[in-house]
This record gives C-alpha cells, structure tokens and sequence, in this order.
C-alpha cells in the first residue's frame, strides 16, 4: 500500500474542506471497500479523511413515515437496531448477512450506498425500498442515485451523512451469495407499499436494476407463483467463475419468488 | 512391556493437551517474519505479468538508483549457479528418461509462468524495495501460451520448452498393459469414466518468508525459512544450487503455520536470498504476501483421466486400465515428477483384489505455476477416480454400490497387489461395517423421502480406500528414481537430572509433534511427559532428516526415535547393572526403573542419567553420557484405510449442495494421542470437502490466474461443513515397532469421492450420471438441466 495523509477532522465541514485540499482524496468510513482496494494497489489515494471523529452520523431515528440511519451506521449495528427489526425487519435482516461478522462490524451503510458496488447488497435496499440518499447539500432519490458500477451523482467533495428508508406494508430480501466472497450474485429486494410494489435486484448486472414486469405482476397479484414465471435477460448480466449470466438471470427469478415468500 | 510396545504409563493414547498451544493461542509462536537480524535489509519480488515471454532487456538502472536501495539483481546475474532441482528421476515407457530442463532461480531468457521471479530488490525497507521494484522496465515480448492439459497436448500446440516434444516431460506406466486389456476384453461388463481432477491452491495460513544471512568472519551462511524439511533444503540449496558445504549451511525452519505439501519443495526464492545475502554481506528477509502465494507457491492435484474397468458376472473385479495426463506446471518443482506416478499410479489396487492393473501418465508442462504435492499427493487423485468408477460400476451392474465393494475386498495379508505395493495388514470389512452403521445407511431411504417432502434431492455416497503412508522405504524409492533416501532420525538426549530434549528430523508445522513425540518418549522411558521436550526445525541442532510429508512423520520418525529410546535403555541397563552389582542380562526396564529380576532392587531412569554424567561409579570401557541416535529407514510402506460416508441435499432450484453428514470409520494403526489424530483428520476432511464442492484454481487461456484471491477462490469455512461422525477400527502396522500406520491425509484423500458419489446419488433420479469437482451450484444446476432436456 502506497503512502498517504491521513486526517480525521470533526465536523462535516472539515471532512469537505480536507477532501478539498487534496490532490485525490478518499472518504474513510469501515474502509471494508477502500482498504483491499488500496492493498492490491488498485487505488492509491493521496489523503484518506476519516469519519470517525464527526459526531452525529452514527444515529438511527424513527420519523414515523421513514427511518433515517446515519451514513457511519456499521452494518452489524443496523441489524440488531431494535427500531429497524421492528420498523423494517427486512433491512435488518439484509444487514445481518452482508460479508462476514468483521465487514459488518466495520463496514458502514454510507459507505456501501457511496461506493455502488455492483455486488453490494444495500443498493438493492435502497431501490427496493424507495430510500432517499442525504449528502451534505441535497437529498437524491435511489433511483437517481444508483448509476453503473461504482457510478453515483456525488461530487467529489461530497458527503452521504444519512439514508432515509420509508416504511414499506411489507418487504423481504433473498439473496444467493457467492461462495467465495459473499457478496451477492443475485440479491433481490420486493418491497409493497401504499405507491405499489418494487423490485430490485443486485449482484446479477451491472448495477442495481428493477424488474418492472414482476413489479406489475405482484401488484396484481402479491405472490410468488406471479414471479415464478417471469425470467430476466441474461443480456448483460455479470459472468464469472462462479456464475454465468445465464445462472445469474435464472437466480434472480428463484430470489424473487423466495423474497415474495418471505414477504409473508 | 506390552504387546503395544507401552511401559503402561499411560501417555501413549492419551489426549494430551497440545504442549505448542500454549505459545500459538498466545501469539508467542516465532515464526520467520517475526525474526529479525541486526542490519537487516528487505527483499521484494518482480514476478513475471505474462505467462509466457521471450525476456528482452530488464532496465534496473531506475530501480538502483531509487531511495534506500542497495542492490538489484536479475537472472543474469545469477546464471552461474545451479538450476532448481528436480528430486525424482522418471522414466518413460521406452526407457528414456524425463525431459528435465534446467530451472534457474530467477529467469533467464524467457519466463514461463505469471509469478516467475525476474528480479530481486533489495532496500532499506520492504515499502522502499517494492516501489523501486516498480520502476524495473521488463520488455516481454510474448510468446503464445498453453495454460492447460488440453491446450498443452493438442497437435501444433506451443512448447513451454523446446526440448520438451508434445510439451511431454515423461510418458510413464506401471503394471500389466496386456494382462488388464485382455481382461478387460474378455469381462462380462465393462464401465469407463472421464474424470477431472481440478487444480488447487494449498493456501497454508502462513505466507512463505524467508531470510538469507551470511557470515563473512566464518563464511557460514543461515537461511531461516518455511518448510517442511529444513535438511532436505540444506541438501538441494547447498549441493545443487549454490555449491555450499554443509557445515558451512544452517537452515532453521522455526515455527511453521501450516504446509500441506507446499513448504516441501526447495523454492528459488530460498537461492536467491540465501546468494543475496552472501552478496550484501547484510541478513535480507522476503516475505510472501496473499497474491504472491497465489502464483508462486506450488499448487496440487490437476489431472485429465479415462479410467476403464471390467467386471465378471458376480461384479469381481478382473482388470482396470487408467490413462492420466498430470499437470507438472512449468517448471519441475521438487518432487512434481513423482506425486503423479508413483504416489499415485500403484494406488489402483485401492482395497480391491482386482488382479490385472495398468496405468498410463503423461507429464505435462504448461506455461502455469509449479505442480507439486498438495495433501495427499497423487493418492486423491487415484482414489478419487477409483471410487467414482466403483460407483458407475455398481450402477452399470445393477449390484447395490455397498456389495459390490465388499465383493471385491482384500482379506488375506500380506497383499502383492499388481502396482507394486504389499499391503501388511487391514480389515476393510470391519472398517466398512463400522460406517455403515454410524451414519445409517439403511435408515437413509427414509431421510431421502423426509427431504423430498421437503423439496429436496437426498443423495448419500460411500467411499472405501487404503492409503500408503510412512514414506519411505529408501531401497525401494531408490530403485523407482528417487534420488534422496527417505529414512528419519532421532535423537533422545538424557540430561543430567533425568529431563530428556528429544531432537527429531522431521518438522511440525500443524500436526502437534511436541506433544505426540513426548507422548512416545515419556512412556517409553517411563519419565513424565513435562520433562520431555522435542526439538525441530534447525539443520545445526538436529543430526539430520527427511522432514514431514507424506504422513510420514511418526510412522517413520516417531519410529526412530523409539528406536534412540530403545538404545538409551540398552546403555541404561549395562549402568544400572553395574550400580546393582547384578548381571545385565538380569535387568529389566519398566515404568522408568530398571529393576533386578525377580526383587526389589532398582535404579531409576533418573538415577541412571546422573551416574552416566558423573561416573565416579561406573561400568568400566562404558562411554559416559546418555544420548543416542537412530536411522530409521521403513521396511515398507504403512497402509491407512477406511470407509467415509457422505449425505447431502441438493437444492433442485438453485443447485445448492449442502452437506448434511460426514461419517468415516478410519483404520490409522495405532492411535497416540486420540485428540491430535481427531484434529487431523478434520482438517484433512475438511480439505477434502473443499476439493469436492469448493476450491477451484483455474487459468484463462492466456495463462493469467482467474482465481488469485479469496474474493473468488473458495476455502472451506467452519459454517460449510458438518459436524464430523468419527469412529476408528485400528489394525496394527506389522513392520514399526509402535504398530503406528499415520493420520495427516486420510481426509483429503478419502472424502471427496463420498461427496460427489453422494451428489450424484441424489441427483440420479433426474438421469444425472457424474459431476466434476467442485459441484458447485451452478454445475449441479447445469447438470440438472441438462438431465431435463433430455428427458
């Protein structure tokens, strides 16, 4: 790993200004995502600015319509959120499973939503539950925030502090992992509330993507037999030596079906 | 002494607490990075991008002049010492020997694998080497490349090397060609299988390091480094490559995390840093990080096989033909030649009395990392191709998969199987009753109908197998082109006060030799398992020896060591004899006391020990001190074997298999300490497992590693297996005096074929015939629909 500076400012205004000041500078929040990539030598930034002397990004609140969790929530800390396994037990339960018990201990949901892994799972959240992205300066929908791999709206001095998810009548998220890493190949989240259903799938393309012939299907029908019959393309679908496009596509049909399911 | 070779003290098949744990669950372990020498200077690796390219220049002038650098050298530089050896000669069928290039420590004229080491920087520190490192401008001018068996052997295909036709290293065989084709001909039935036995990557938990001193006041030269067989190393480093005398080269090889065959073979890296140090006159340390591993450790198994097998109409076996093409890698690693042949053609017998046996193997060099011995070592491989043709075999016959083994099964010993081994001793009926009963093979159809109520496909699998262990016999393996002998030493030093250091040739690196080999001594010598250390790991320490591999450790070393404890004993006796004024032959030895026949007069070990180191008192024309030293070369072979029982459920819709039991019922020889023989036998199902239905290393076509990290190669996880049912049934080896046969690769070689004799068998109600390793989800899912389509 190649040096760098390192600051850990205190508010939000000094993590902007010290990302300013760099040459190529890196938000550090659980660092699960940045560090490998750092230690293969696939990115050698010149400053690293941590989070964790800004107080107040750590919080979870219940707004009644929405939960609001701060962007330096660590995974393991969302899933055992009394107010989140009561509000939206799907998110909880999609955080319990992410990596392994040291990722979700360090591994942050501003992060994740921040790097848009195409593997991720909390794009496939966010999607799926409608969820809105808060950065320092402006709110954005996930549907406009989520672009191609690792491609987000945000500007380089920007900061996600928050995510906000509306509260859905009822969700589940099914993923398949892969073996070997345990980022998903195919995660899909199905989400129904009072705007109609939505379903998001992660880990099988290039992005988080929705299906909208299953949303228009369980919105005329909430079950998973209405999924079971409708494939996606593997036109474009990632490939690897774990699955191939045409696996990746019959698996988020059998994730659909199985987040349906589980929807109750 | 009783008839198990024990004084009755106990610790021989006890489960003591491992002595080692205490440092390793501390992290007081001291392995070869956390040494550190006065002056010490940091190494790092350029290795090779491409997996095959003629080398034009290599412009180290940047690099030289980089911050904290003090030296570069490259493969010219070196060009005028040995090449790699090779520790086993094979012979082709027309009598020809191996094509054997000469294997330079850092490249010359081409590199031939993605990680081959084209240079070496040395700085003040490791970050300082590694960035100088970048600045090193190699021209490739690439060459096509052949990264498979396939690719390697097709008509036109690029040689890896020139002298090497048809990319051929040996086209070798055993047993009767003639015998087992006519037999063949003329059997009622006749089944055959393809099967792939795909590349691993060993992935010991301690990446490879190694540190190079020299000492110009004496010229002697220390390498601390990560191996398995520290001798072995001072042999091939002193006397092929860098042309050292021994007494002017140590190597210590201090606490190890883990081989499984990847820290046997003699590495370059050990050359160069080793010369490099002699050049610098300054102690310079590399240390091996993940990625590094991934393409410069050795990695097992991979091999192409047709497998053919005739059976007479009561399902006996008459005759077995097998053809393997075996991936050797570019280079030949250490003892690459002989893990395809003869660690693995004259296993076919398995426990079977199939009387006519041939086996074909080609060597093949491809432009990927170095083949070499991978836990188990060629005995997998043969297994796992035997038990899968047993299984077709059964269905093909229509005789139930159980019966037809044990209609085939071996009962008289000794055994002269037709691929060369004598079995000594085994009862794979007792072993097979002992399985089939633990893991309930008859109530199985019941749990299968309980699983498809479920949705799921049910699928249990068996595999029976030997195993040849305790290598080995030096006459024999001389005679097949070893060029080392494959005997152990021992020593057992009696201190003053009656505490004994116990030094031995082999090397622990996992397998708790501290504590198994004071086992055997505290209860020989009848003294207390805490005044029993073992020492290992250091060329200037321990007299010598062969190291461990090969489940050799205690069938061989331990031997020899019993066999010291049996001299220190004999000495004893003659000064006992003389304290009590009786007559040696009048002296027997239990518990630690050597008494005078038929009364109460006796002299402690410890009384002995003092009076050998001060002999005021003493048998006159005795030489004082109580220390001695065995050689032990084995008569044979030591012969492992069981039954391992697997069930799984397959998730028709996704092809997920999840392993629901593992049961074997093993036959190890006798047990010395039950825990540690447990705990090796996890790990080696455990590493079983992962071969069956995780691990997986494969190449592109160019020849670049697709799976070089844990993001895609998958290691087994505690949360992927089972609980393990394990139960033994011990027979004695006849020919070591403990009765011990050996433990460490049982799982690995016995297991797989159960696994994937299990998902097939949950998976033949769909037509499903055979799957390749690993089954992953995708595969099964594949051959599921596959099944379907046919249907």
């Amino acid at each position: 790993m190649d040096d760098f500076q390192y600051h850990a400012p205190s508010s939000v205004d000094g993590v902007l200004s010290a990302l300013r000041g760099a040459d190529d500078g890196k938000v550090l929040a659980g660092g699960m995502s940045l560090l490998p990539v750092m230690k293969l030598a696939m990115a050698a930034p010149s400053d690293l600015v941590s989070l964790r002397n800004v107080p107040g990004l750590s919080d979870i609140e219940d707004h009644g319509h929405c939960l609001k969790i701060g962007a330096c929530c660590t995974h393991a800390q969302v899933a055992a959120s009394s107010v989140v396994r009561e509000r939206i037990p799907a998110l909880a339960a999609m955080a319990g499973r992410i990596g392994d018990p040291q990722v979700r201990n360090r591994g942050t949901i501003g992060g994740s939503v921040a790097h848009n892994d195409p593997a991720a799972d909390y794009p496939a959240a966010c999607v799926g539950l409608g969820a809105t992205i808060i950065t320092d300066r402006r709110k954005i929908s996930s549907d406009d925030f989520f672009g191609a791999m690792f491609e987000t709206p945000l500007e380089e001095d920007e900061l996600v502090t928050a995510v906000c998810f509306p509260i859905p009548d009822r969700a589940a998220y099914a993923k398949f992992e892969n073996p070997a890493s345990k980022y998903a190949v195919a995660g899909v989240m199905v989400a129904e509330d009072s705007d109609g259903v939505r379903v998001a799938v992660t880990g099988a393309g290039a992005g988080v993507f929705r299906v909208a012939e299953m949303e228009a299907a369980l919105a005329d029908d909430f079950s998973a037999d209405a999924v079971a019959g409708i494939g996606v393309s593997s036109d474009g679908l990632l490939s690897d030596n774990v699955a191939g496009a045409e696996y990746r596509a019959h698996l988020v049909t059998v994730m659909a079906k199985r987040a349906v399911e589980a929807c109750g | 002494m009783s008839d198990n070779g024990s004084n009755g003290t106990g610790f021989i098949g006890a489960s003591l607490k491992r002595k080692e744990d205490a440092r390793f669950l501390t992290g007081r372990g001291r392995y070869t990075d956390d040494i550190n020498l006065p002056g010490q200077l940091y190494a790092h690796l350029l290795r090779s991008t491409v997996a095959h390219a003629s080398l034009g220049s290599v412009d180290t002038s940047a690099a030289k002049a980089a911050p904290g650098v003090h030296a570069v050298f490259t493969g010219a530089d070196m060009e005028h010492v040995g090449g790699v050896p090779t520790g086993w000669l094979i012979h082709s069928k027309d009598g020809s020997p191996m094509v054997e290039p000469k294997h330079p420590a850092m490249a010359v004229g081409k590199v031939r694998h993605v990680g081959e080491i084209v240079a070496i920087v040395v700085a003040e520190t490791r970050d300082q080497a590694r960035e100088a490192a970048a600045l090193i401008d190699v021209d490739y001018q690439d060459l096509p490349a052949v990264a498979s068996l396939e690719a390697a052997r097709a008509d036109g295909a690029p040689k890896v090397w020139d002298e090497a036709d048809g990319n051929l290293c040996y086209d070798w065989e055993v047993g009767d060609r003639a015998a087992a084709e006519a037999a063949i001909d003329g059997a009622a039935h006749v089944v055959s299988i393809d099967v792939v036995n795909q590349r691993l990557v060993p992935n010991a938990i301690e990446p490879r390091a190694a540190i190079g001193n020299f000492d110009p006041t004496t010229d002697e030269y220390t390498l601390y480094t990560t191996s398995q067989n520290p001798h072995l190393i001072r042999l091939l480093l002193g006397a092929f490559v860098l042309g050292l005398p021994e007494h002017k080269l140590r190597i210590v090889a201090p606490d190890v995390g883990g081989g499984f065959g990847s820290k046997i073979p003699h590495y370059a890296e050990e050359a160069i840093l080793t010369w490099t140090a002699g050049q610098l006159c300054r102690p310079v340390k590399w240390t091996s990080d993940r990625s590094e591993a991934f393409v410069s450790d050795t990695q097992g198994r991979d091999h192409l096989s047709t497998a053919t097998l005739g059976l007479d109409q009561d399902g006996r076996f008459v005759g077995l033909k097998v053809s393997t093409k075996a991936n050797l890698g570019a280079y030949l690693s250490t003892f690459a030649t002989c893990v395809p042949t003869y660690l693995y053609g004259i296993l076919f017998a398995g426990p079977y009395t199939t009387p006519a046996i041939y086996v074909e193997v080609e060597g093949v060099f491809t432009n990927t990392v170095p083949v070499d011995a991978l836990r188990g070592a060629g005995r997998p491989e043969a297994t796992y191709l035997l038990e899968r043709l047993v299984d077709k075999a059964a269905a093909a016959t229509g005789i139930d998969r159980v019966d037809i083994r044990r209609r085939n099964f071996i009962r008289e010993f000794p055994y002269q199987t037709p691929v060369a081994l004598q079995y000594d001793q085994g009862d794979y009926d007792a072993t097979l009753d002992l399985a089939l009963s633990a893991a309930d093979w008859d109530g199985f159809e019941a749990r299968r109908s309980e699983a498809g109520s479920r949705g799921k496909l049910r699928g249990i699998g068996i595999s029976t197998f030997i195993e040849a262990c305790g290598i080995a016999p030096s006459a024999v393996v001389g005679s097949l082109g070893a060029r080392a002998g494959l005997y152990e030493v021992g020593s057992v030093r009696v201190h003053p006060t009656g505490s004994v250091s116990v030094f031995t040739g082999t090397h622990s690196h996992g397998q708790g030799h501290e504590t198994t080999f004071a086992q055997i001594v505290a209860e020989t010598l009848g003294v207390d398992f805490e005044a029993v250390d073992v020492v290992h790991g250091d060329t200037n320490a321990i007299p010598f020896g062969m190291g461990t591999y090969g489940s050799r450790s205690l069938a061989v070393g331990g031997t020899a060591i019993y066999n010291a404890v049996q001299k220190v004993i004999a000495k004893g006796r003659k000064i006992a004899a003389h304290l009590l004024e009786a007559s040696e032959e009048d002296i027997e030895f239990a518990d630690g006391n050597f008494t005078v026949a038929g009364t109460d007069r006796s002299k402690s070990i410890g009384e002995v020990a003092l009076t050998a180191y001060v002999p005021h008192n003493y048998p006159e024309g005795l030489e004082p001190g109580l220390e001695e030293t065995a050689f032990y070369d084995p008569l044979n072979f030591t012969f492992p074997a069981g039954t391992h029982i697997a069930e799984v459920e397959v998730d028709p819709e996704t092809g997920v298999v999840e392993l629901v039991s593992v049961t074997g019922a093993d036959d190890v020889g006798r047990i010395i300490n039950p825990m540690i023989v447990n705990g090796q036998l996890h790990g080696g199902l455990a590493h079983g497992i992962g071969q069956a239905l995780l691990e997986h290393c494969e190449y592109d076509a160019e020849g670049q590693l697709v799976t070089g990290s844990y993001m895609n190669y998958t290691m087994p996880r505690a949360g992927d297996l089972p609980n393990f049912n394990i139960n033994h049934n011990t027979t004695h080896c006849t020919h070591n005096p403990l009765g011990v046969k050996g433990v460490g690769e049982v799982g690995s070689i016995g297991v797989p074929p159960a696994v994937i004799n299990a998902v097939v068998d949950a998976l033949s109600p769909l037509g499903v015939t055979h799957i390749e390793m690993p089954a992953t989800s995708e595969r099964v899912w594949q051959a599921i629909q596959a099944a379907q389509a046919q249907d």
